[in-house]
C-alpha cells in the first residue's frame, strides 16, 4: 500500500492561497479550515482546495496549477511527470470506428489503455470493456459477458464488441453533472476536470455505455509504471473519489498520434481520424461500410461507430 | 424584540438540556449511534468509498436510497398543513407544527445522506451557487440542492417564528404565516418531484425513465410521512399534555387510505406496462420481482414490500380497522416498512441492475454504509427530539418569556 499514500501538500498545511479570483477570496479561509479538518491536514493543500474549475482559470493560473501538479507527482512517484495542456486542433472533430467482423476479443486494447492512461492497477480500472456476445442473439447486451475466459479467442459461435466512451455529441453525462466538472471539448472529446469533480457519480448513472469509472479507493499506480507524458484533461494520475473515462487518448491524438488502443490492435479492427477531413480513413469507413451506433434510440449521437468490414 | 429573541434562544437551550432520566438515556443512545456513524464515516473518508459495496456497476446504493425515502417523508409531513390552514380545521392545527419539525429533521438527514455519498466531501463548495459553479438549470441535482435547501429554510423560519410568538405570548401575524405556509405546499410537492426527476430524466436507465415516476413518488410519500406522524401523535398524547383529538388522527388515517390506494394503483399501472408489453426493459422488474439469471437478492424484499403495502391498505380502508388503535399502529408500521423498502432499495438497485452493459452486480450495503446511515438517522432523531422538547411547553403556553424562568426552576414532568 506504499504507493497509495495521499499527495502531500508542497508547503505543508500552512501554505497560503494563490492570488487572483475574487470568488476564491470570498470563499475565505474559514471554509478552507473546515475542509482541511474534514479531510485531515496534510492531505490537501490550500491551493488544491481552492482551485477553481479548469475552464475558468486564466493562462497564468493554469500554469501555476500545472506546475503544482508536476511537483506533487514528482514527490509522489519520484520521477518527472509532464502535464500538458494542448488545446483542441482547429478543424478537427475526432471519430472512431470499430470493425465487429474483425475484432477477436483478445483485449490487448484494454491493457494498452490501462498502461497508456495511468489507471489504477489494483483494483484495476479499465476504460474499455470487451463484450462477448452470442452470434445467434446479435447485439443483445442482456446476453453479454465481459468476463469471458476461454483458452483461446475467438470462441465458436461468438463475436466481440469492445465498448468505451462513445464521445457523444449530446452527452447525458455532461448534462447531469451538477458542478460542470465534465464537458465536451471542441474536438468532440468529453473530458473530466479531476480537480473539480465532487464524486457524486450522477454522470455514471446517466451514461448509457458504462463508460465512466470511479476511483472508489486511492488509485494504486506503481511509480515504475507511470506514463510520464500526460495531459491535464486526460491521463495524468487521478486522485481518489473522482470519475474518469476514455478521452480518445487526448494526450496523443492532439499531437497527431493514434490512440493507444488503435495502435495495439493486432487485427486492425480500430479506425480513428478526423471526421471533418474528407480524405480520412474514418470518413471512408462511414461512407462505404455498414455502420451502426450502439443504443442509437437514446439519441446521445455517439462519434463512435461500429461497422462490418466484411 | 431582539433582546427577547436572545432570551428565547438561551431559554430554549436551557430547556433542552434539562430532562428526566428517560430523556437523558434517549439522548445518550442517539449520541452513541452518532459516534458509531462518525467513526465509520471517518474510515470512509480515509479509505474512500471502496469501504462501501457500491461499484461502477451499481454506483448508487443505500445512501441515495435513504435520501430518496427521506425526501418523501419531508414532503409528506407538510401536506398536513393543507387541512389545517386552508380549511381552518382546528383539531389538526397543533399537528402542523409537528409536521414542519418532522420535515426539518428529514431534510437534515437528506442532506447528510448526500454529503456522505459524494466522493470528495472537501469539494462540497463547488455546488454552492456563485461560489462554486452550479450547473443550473441543466442538472437536476443542482435543482434538487436548491429546492431542498429553500424548503429547509422555509420550514425552519416558520417553526421558529411560531414558537417565538408562543414564547412571547403574542398571536402570530397571520398575514405573514399563511402565505409562507401556502408556499410550502407547492414546495413540498416540488422537492419530491425534483428528486423523482433526478432519476426520471436518465434515458440510460429504463427502470426510472417512466412518466409516472414522479406521481408514484408523491403517492408513496403521502403514505409513509403521515404514518410516522400518526405514531408520534399518540406518543405525544401519552407523554405530554398536548391534547390531540382522536378525530384528527382518524382523519389523517382516512386520507392515508386514499393515497395508499392511489399508490398501489400507480405501481400496478407501471408493472402492467412492463410485464404485459414484455420489452427488454422488463429485465429490471424481473430482477426486482423474480430474480434474474439466478440472482434473487431483492426478491424477498420486493414481495415483502408489496404484501406489507396491501395489508396496510386493507387496514386503513376499513373504518372499523383504522379506528382500532392496535390495527392502526400495525398499519402504520406496515406502510412504513413497505415504502422504506420500495423507495430505499427497490428503486435504486433495480434501476442500476443489470448495468448499462447488461452485467449483474449484486449489491448489498456494507457495515460502513449501515453504520453511517444509523448515525445520520440518529442525528435526525436528535434534532427532532430537541425541537420537540423545546416546542411542546411553548405550544402549551407553559413556557413563555414571563413565566419561563420560574417554571424552569420548578421540577415538572418532562416531555419525551
Ligand atoms: S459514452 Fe458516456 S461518458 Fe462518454 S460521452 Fe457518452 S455519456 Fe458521456
Ligand atoms: S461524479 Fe464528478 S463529473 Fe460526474 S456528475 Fe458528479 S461531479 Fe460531475
Amino acid at each position: 500500500m506504499t504507493a497509495q499514500e495521499p499527495i502531500q501538500p508542497a508547503e505543508g498545511c500552512a501554505s497560503s492561497t494563490p492570488g487572483g479570483g475574487s470568488r476564491r477570496e470570498f470563499l475565505g479561509t474559514a471554509v478552507a479550515a473546515v475542509a482541511t479538518a474534514l479531510t485531515g491536514c496534510g492531505k490537501l493543500s490550500h491551493e488544491e482546495f481552492l482551485q477553481h474549475n479548469f475552464r475558468e482559470l486564466s493562462k497564468d493560473e493554469v500554469r501555476d496549477v500545472i506546475a503544482r501538479l508536476e511537483r506533487e507527482y514528482k514527490e509522489k512517484y519520484g520521477r518527472e511527470v509532464k502535464v500538458t495542456n494542448t488545446a483542441p486542433l482547429p478543424g478537427v472533430i475526432f471519430g472512431y470506428a470499430l470493425d465487429l467482423s474483425r475484432c477477436i476479443g483478445c483485449r490487448r486494447c484494454v491493457h494498452a489503455c490501462v498502461k497508456e492512461n495511468n489507471q489504477s492497477r489494483s483494483p484495476e480500472v479499465q476504460w474499455i470493456r470487451v463484450l462477448e456476445l452470442e452470434k445467434e442473439e446479435g447485439v443483445n447486451l442482456q446476453h453479454a459477458d465481459q468476463y469471458y475466459d476461454p483458452a483461446e479467442v475467438p470462441r465458436e459461435g461468438h463475436f466481440y464488441m469492445p465498448v468505451q466512451c462513445q464521445q457523444c455529441k449530446k452527452p447525458p453525462c455532461v448534462k447531469v453533472c451538477p458542478v460542470g466538472a465534465t464537458w465536451r471539448e471542441k474536438d468532440g472529446i468529453t473530458v473530466v476536470d479531476y480537480n473539480w469533480c465532487i464524486g457524486c457519480r450522477y454522470c455514471m448513472a446517466a451514461c448509457p455505455y458504462g463508460a465512466r469509472h470511479f476511483n472508489w479507493g486511492e488509485p494504486n499506480l506503481p511509480p515504475d509504471q507511470v506514463n510520464p507524458d500526460t495531459h491535464y484533461l486526460g491521463n495524468r494520475p487521478r486522485p481518489k473519489g473522482v470519475v474518469e473515462k476514455c478521452t480518445f487518448c487526448i494526450q496523443r491524438t492532439r499531437k497527431g498520434l493514434y490512440p493507444a488502443c488503435v495502435e495495439i490492435c493486432p487485427t486492425g479492427s480500430r479506425k480513428f481520424g478526423n471526421l471533418l477531413d474528407k480524405t480520412s480513413e474514418i470518413r471512408y469507413v462511414l461512407e462505404n461500410k455498414r455502420v451502426f451506433k450502439l443504443k442509437e434510440e437514446l439519441n446521445t449521437q455517439p462519434n463512435f461507430f461500429y461497422f462490418y468490414g466484411v | 424584540m431582539l433582546r427577547n429573541f436572545w432570551q428565547f434562544i438561551t431559554d430554549t437551550l436551557r430547556l433542552i438540556t434539562r430532562g428526566n432520566r428517560y430523556y437523558y438515556a434517549w439522548i445518550a443512545f442517539l449520541l452513541l449511534l452518532i459516534a458509531i456513524g462518525t467513526g465509520a464515516y471517518i474510515g470512509q473518508v480515509n479509505e474512500g468509498l471502496i469501504v462501501t459495496r457500491m461499484r461502477d456497476q451499481v454506483s448508487w446504493g443505500f445512501y441515495i436510497g435513504n435520501f430518496t425515502f427521506l425526501v418523501g417523508v419531508a414532503a409528506a409531513a407538510i401536506m398536513l398543513v393543507i387541512p389545517a390552514y386552508v380549511y381552518d380545521w382546528e383539531p389538526i392545527k397543533e399537528i402542523t407544527i409537528l409536521g414542519e419539525m418532522l420535515a426539518i429533521s428529514a431534510l437534515i438527514m437528506c442532506l447528510g445522506f448526500v454529503m456522505v455519498d459524494i466522493g470528495r466531501p472537501d469539494r462540497f463548495w463547488h455546488i454552492i451557487p456563485l461560489v462554486g459553479r452550479l450547473n443550473w438549470p441543466q442538472s437536476m441535482l443542482a435543482w434538487d440542492v436548491i429546492v431542498l435547501n429553500l424548503y429547509l429554510l422555509l420550514n425552519w423560519f416558520v417553526v421558529t417564528y411560531l414558537l417565538f410568538c408562543a414564547y412571547t405570548d403574542r398571536h402570530y401575524v397571520k398575514k405573514l404565516v399563511l402565505p409562507l405556509v401556502l408556499l410550502s405546499i407547492p414546495m413540498a410537492v416540488s422537492i419530491h418531484t425534483v428528486t423523482a426527476y433526478l432519476y426520471n430524466g436518465l434515458a440510460a436507465r429504463p427502470f426510472w425513465n417512466s412518466a409516472i415516476l414522479a406521481p408514484r413518488f408523491l403517492a408513496s410519500a403521502f403514505c409513509s410521512g403521515p404514518a410516522i406522524l400518526l405514531i408520534l401523535l399518540q406518543v405525544l398524547r401519552k407523554t405530554t399534555k398536548l391534547s390531540i383529538k382522536d378525530e384528527a388522527i382518524f382523519k389523517i388515517a382516512e386520507l392515508m387510505a386514499y393515497t395508499m390506494g392511489f399508490n398501489l394503483f400507480l405501481t400496478a399501472a407501471e408493472a402492467f406496462k412492463e410485464l404485459y408489453s414484455g420489452t427488454e426493459h422488463m429485465v429490471y422488474f424481473q430482477y426486482l420481482l423474480f430474480g434474474l439469471k439466478g440472482h434473487t437478492t431483492l426478491v424477498p424484499f420486493a414481495w415483502a414490500s408489496i404484501l406489507c403495502g396491501l395489508a396496510a391498505f386493507i387496514l386503513f380502508l376499513v373504518p372499523r380497522f383504522r379506528t382500532n388503535w392496535t390495527l392502526l399502529n400495525l398499519g402504520c408500521v406496515l406502510i412504513y416498512a413497505s415504502v422504506y423498502i420500495e423507495k430505499g432499495m427497490g428503486l435504486i438497485i433495480p434501476g442500476l441492475t443489470p448495468d448499462a452493459l447488461g452485467e449483474i452486480y449484486v449489491y448489498r450495503p456494507s457495515y460502513t454504509e449501515v453504520a453511517v446511515a444509523a448515525g445520520i438517522f440518529a442525528i435526525g432523531f436528535l434534532v427532532f427530539t430537541l425541537m420537540l422538547k423545546a416546542a411542546v411547553p411553548m405550544m402549551l403556553g407553559e413556557f413563555t418569556l414571563t413565566r419561563g424562568r420560574r417554571r424552569l426552576d420548578a421540577p415538572e414532568a418532562d416531555p419525551v
